[in-house]
């Protein structure tokens, strides 16, 4: 049954990959890559229980807090140009 | 008997985890716009993230990988929405109009008349 659910993970991940080439925008290819992301957790997660190791949880667990910033610095990086000017941070972000 | 049941329980949650993730991912590939690609990302996310996990959860006999598991459920249903709102509003600010269909003017699009249009 994780096969199955890894199989169906790794489908999703393609497309997700597929979109993440074909996005016009650069936001479409930024939501690509953090759904990538966390489909890369989940399948990090069912192959740690596929081959009885639980140690790969760690793992997951590293995965998903690294996209979560990557995505927030791509984010920056994109609205202001570079990622060491905007100090002023007047509206968020 | 209740291992079993605990199994077949799982079995449905992976299963449909696994159907939320594909729905989400094709729904990803379709959409004609960003903003509506929003939606299936938060989706597969949340729901079929949350639910294989889930799956995984009753599968598990040791509590701290139990734990783990929780840790990473809960880390996911709290940026995951955050990664969306903050690429939405990081898209909105720098002006990307919202797909309209052909023939009607989308009432988001409508009030920025004022700029290029």
């Amino acid at each position: 049954m994780f096969a199955v659910t890894a199989f169906a993970v790794l489908i999703a991940l393609g497309i997700a990959l597929g979109r993440a080439f074909l996005g016009p925008t650069v936001f479409d290819r930024i939501l690509a890559v953090n759904s990538v992301g966390t489909k890369t957790v989940l399948l990090i997660a069912i192959l740690g229980f596929l081959t009885e190791r639980p140690e790969f949880l760690d793992i997951a667990i590293v995965y998903a807090l690294i996209n979560f910033i990557g995505v927030v610095a791509v984010l920056k990086f994109v609205k202001y140009g570079d990622l060491a000017a905007a100090s002023r941070g007047e509206d968020g972000l | 008997m209740i291992e079993l049941a605990l199994d077949i329980l799982s079995w449905f949650f992976l299963l449909a985890g696994s159907a939320f993730v594909l729905i989400g991912a094709f729904g990803m590939w379709r959409l004609p716009d960003f903003y509506s690609r929003l939606h299936p990302a938060g989706l597969t996310d949340t729901m079929g993230a949350g639910l294989v996990l889930l799956g995984l959860l009753l599968q598990v006999d040791d509590f701290t990988v139990g734990v783990k598991l929780a840790i990473i459920a809960v880390f996911l249903l709290v940026t995951s929405p955050t990664t969306g709102h903050a690429t939405a509003r990081a898209a909105l600010a720098s002006g990307l109009r919202i797909w309209q269909a052909p023939g009607k003017p989308h009432a988001a699009n409508a009030e920025r008349k004022d700029d290029d249009e």
